[in-house]
């Protein structure tokens, strides 16, 4: 459901037609940049006519949003845009999947996306397509909360420096496959502290505090009405850098979302130095020498971190639904949730058993899931050592190699859990809610 | 007369040189420096007692003094004198670990001053923080608090993303690596306890929800698995008034012992342990071989 507020204010608009104007000096310096490099597209246009095309355009889109034109003659993103994205893109399930084969894209196609020319128009669509969001009254609410302009920057900020990160490796992979040194072994000549890092710390404070200041003062930190433990807010949410866990708790119930979980990840980053064996990739970026290393990191930190805090911050709304980021937050949005545990297909839909007449005893009933959960943590382990892991297990020996697997296993149990329950409504693996033991 | 006086003070500070001079001539000698004479104003202060007692030797301007600089300065003295060209390119480091501690000092210094102000009662926390939003000049201490304290939770997972990325936790940087983990969950903690100390709705019901999850520790929450193991019978040993979410938060809802107890948490308990662990961060760079490089 859109909503139908009239949403373009004339400080809207002047604040589009900064983003805009900021938008065309970026590419103003681009255009100068290409320029200087004198490339030229396949088709033999050279980049800087392309770009200077470009950034002119932009320079009439922030003048025009200046002059505050009237309705109907406003850039905005286009409804049935709007609509359609509503109607297939706001489910959790897309989402996720997406993340999941965005991160495969970017390491599959790695010496595509860094190019520069590629990148730089990577990030003006998104940089588009975030303008044009703003025209949008239910995405402005969300996006221009003062709590969440951090994340915001921190996306673009993250973004960059894995491209930052992929340009790097793939320069170094392309160096060790030639023969040639690192990039970090040329022109690596000592030089003295004072004054090449001293100076470039304090360049980096006065830049800093600069951006504080003026952060502080374009943006009031949120103050809400006074705490009231009466009136409890819908949604209620954990501060920013936890939704991602919160998030979890859709699919894990508090002990494992909001304790063991957490532990574990900190726990699996504090052994990631003594696990890993590979002693190649010390000190310089690099990606063929340590692509199983930097493949979980980047599984472990981008979806599971970084798009799952986005997911919790932006599209969850009342009662924790999902709502899409141009959707207005309906308090009464209702959604089916009709899960059922694993317990009950075993007994019901397999067995045969008519509901409710199931085993009485707790573990006889839950044996099933018992059953899965002690062999994918117990049987699993060993056996992929056996098989797939081989070499992994010949190299770290018993306990590194047990700790390794298990910690791979717990970081799998969140993307299981989650194609279960979208795709069998699977609630719980092992349900034992007297004990408050549910997995 | 104010010359006079002047004078007479930097013939006291630097006698050796200056004894000839009165006041007078100070000035002359201030218009005469634009002519290129070497002895300037300051020059002077630089060669005075006071400034030679605070500086052990001349400004860095040549190699000598610029290799010194690191050795006698105790801010500098975290540096080493000379460093890998590559080291500390910026498309290397990213400046990560640097800006969070630059961050840090922002957080402690705006912190201090807001401790100055702010009140941790049910009664004032709240609207003292409304009155530096509202009325006072300085209230925009706060919001530098809050964003850098945004800021930082951000450069402390780049920094980890830097360092993973770089291959720089392994041998021989195992376990600085172990402090960096340890340093980001407390830089959160910081986070989490100072996010409760605005006393409005975005903070009781952030830290409710937060502080929910040690209902459900196992063993120790009476909505964790487990628990029950604790309570033999008749006697109950895990309560809510006895369980991690009470340990939390002082008391079985988010109330004024809470307030108080991460109020403490936030401006002393954790900052103080911060800076200890920060003190080996720095220390074990230094010792593991610098900023890492190839091998």
């Amino acid at each position: 459901m859109l909503n139908p507020h009239p949403d373009l204010t004339a400080s809207v608009l002047i604040g589009l037609g900064w983003y805009y104007l900021i938008l065309f000096a970026m590419n103003m310096w681009w255009t100068v940049r290409s320029f200087k490099h004198d490339g030229e597209f396949r088709n033999g246009v050279p980049k800087a006519a392309f770009w200077s095309v470009v950034t002119s355009l932009l320079l009439m889109t922030s003048a025009y949003h200046f002059t505050y034109p009237p309705d109907g003659f406003l850039i905005q993103m286009p409804l049935w845009f709007k609509d359609f994205f509503n109607a297939y893109f706001s489910n959790p399930v897309l989402y996720f999947l997406l993340t999941i084969v965005g991160l495969v894209f970017m390491i599959a196609a790695r010496e595509w996306w860094i190019k520069p020319t590629v990148a730089w128009t990577l990030l003006n669509v998104s940089l588009l397509f975030m303008g044009l969001s703003l025209t949008d009254y239910d995405f402005r609410q969300i996006v221009g909360k003062p709590d969440n302009v951090p994340i915001v920057a921190m996306l673009f900020i993250v973004a960059f420096f894995t491209w930052l990160y992929f340009t790097r490796a793939v320069d170094n992979d392309r160096r060790i496959a030639e023969g040639r040194p690192l990039f970090e072994q040329e022109d690596n000549e000592k030089v003295l502290v004072w004054p090449d890092l001293v100076y470039t710390e304090l360049i980096c404070m006065v830049v800093l505090t600069a951006v504080l200041i003026f952060w502080g003062i374009a943006l009031q930190a949120p103050l809400e009405e006074p705490a009231s433990s009466m009136k409890t807010p819908n949604p209620s949410k954990a501060p920013w850098y936890f939704l991602g866990l919160q998030e979890m708790l859709v699919y894990f119930d508090p002990w494992l979302a909001g304790v063991v979980l957490p532990s574990i990840i900190l726990g699996g980053l504090i052994a990631v130095p003594y696990i890993d064996f590979n002693k190649r990739g010390n000190g310089y970026y690099s990606f063929r020498e340590r692509s199983f290393a930097v493949t979980t990191y980047l599984f472990g930190f981008l979806p599971l971190w970084v798009a799952l805090i986005v997911l919790g911050t932006f599209l969850r709304g009342p009662n924790w639904n999902f709502f899409g980021i141009y959707e207005y937050w309906d308090v009464h949005k209702v959604e089916a949730a009709t899960n059922k545990n694993l317990s009950q297909f075993f007994w019901e839909n397999l067995g045969g058993i008519p509901k409710g007449s199931g085993p009485s005893d707790i573990l006889l009933r839950e044996s099933p899931g018992i059953i899965l959960v002690i062999g994918y943590f117990a049987a699993l382990p060993p056996l992929l050592g056996l098989t797939v892991l081989r070499t992994y297990f010949a190299r770290m020996g018993v306990i590194r190699f047990l700790v390794f697997s298990n910690l791979i296993l717990w970081m799998a149990i969140l993307p299981i859990k989650m194609l279960l329950r979208w795709s069998f409504s699977l609630k719980y693996i092992v349900g034992i809610p007297e004990y408050f033991f549910n997995i | 007369m104010r010359v006079f006086l002047l004078g007479n003070f930097l013939r006291l500070a630097s006698p050796v040189q200056w004894q000839n001079f009165s006041g007078i001539s100070i000035r002359v000698r201030v218009e005469s420096s634009f002519e290129g004479l070497k002895v300037s104003v300051g020059d002077y202060i630089r060669n005075s007692q006071i400034w030679k007692s605070v500086f052990r030797h001349p400004a860095p301007t040549d190699r000598r003094n610029r290799v010194v600089v690191m050795l006698t300065n105790f801010f500098l003295h975290l540096h080493p004198v000379s460093i890998k060209q590559q080291g500390i390119a910026l498309s290397y480091t990213w400046c990560m670990g640097g800006i969070t501690f630059f961050l840090f000092l922002v957080e402690t210094i705006t912190g201090v001053l807001l401790m100055f102000y702010y009140r941790p009662t049910l009664e004032w926390a709240f609207y003292d923080i409304q009155a530096l939003r509202d009325v006072q000049t300085l209230g925009i201490m706060r919001e530098i608090h809050r964003w850098a304290a945004h800021a930082m939770v951000i450069t402390v997972w780049l920094h980890m993303y830097r360092v993973f990325l770089t291959g720089s936790y392994k041998p021989p940087r195992e376990f600085n690596w172990v402090i960096g983990v340890l340093l980001l969950v407390l830089t959160l903690l910081l986070s989490f306890t100072g996010y409760l100390l605005p006393w409005d709705q975005l903070a009781i019901w952030a830290i409710t929800v937060g502080s929910n999850m040690a209902k459900a520790t196992p063993g120790l929450g009476t909505e964790g698995p487990g628990f029950q193991l604790f309570n033999t019978s008749g006697y109950e040993l895990i309560t809510n008034a006895s369980d991690a979410k009470f340990l939390l938060l002082g008391g079985r809802f988010v109330g004024e012992a809470t307030l108080n107890r991460f109020y403490i948490l936030h401006c002393v308990a954790i900052p103080l342990v911060v800076s200890g662990l920060i003190a080996i961060h720095f220390w074990r760079v230094r010792k593991d071989g610098g900023i890492s490089q190839p091998l």
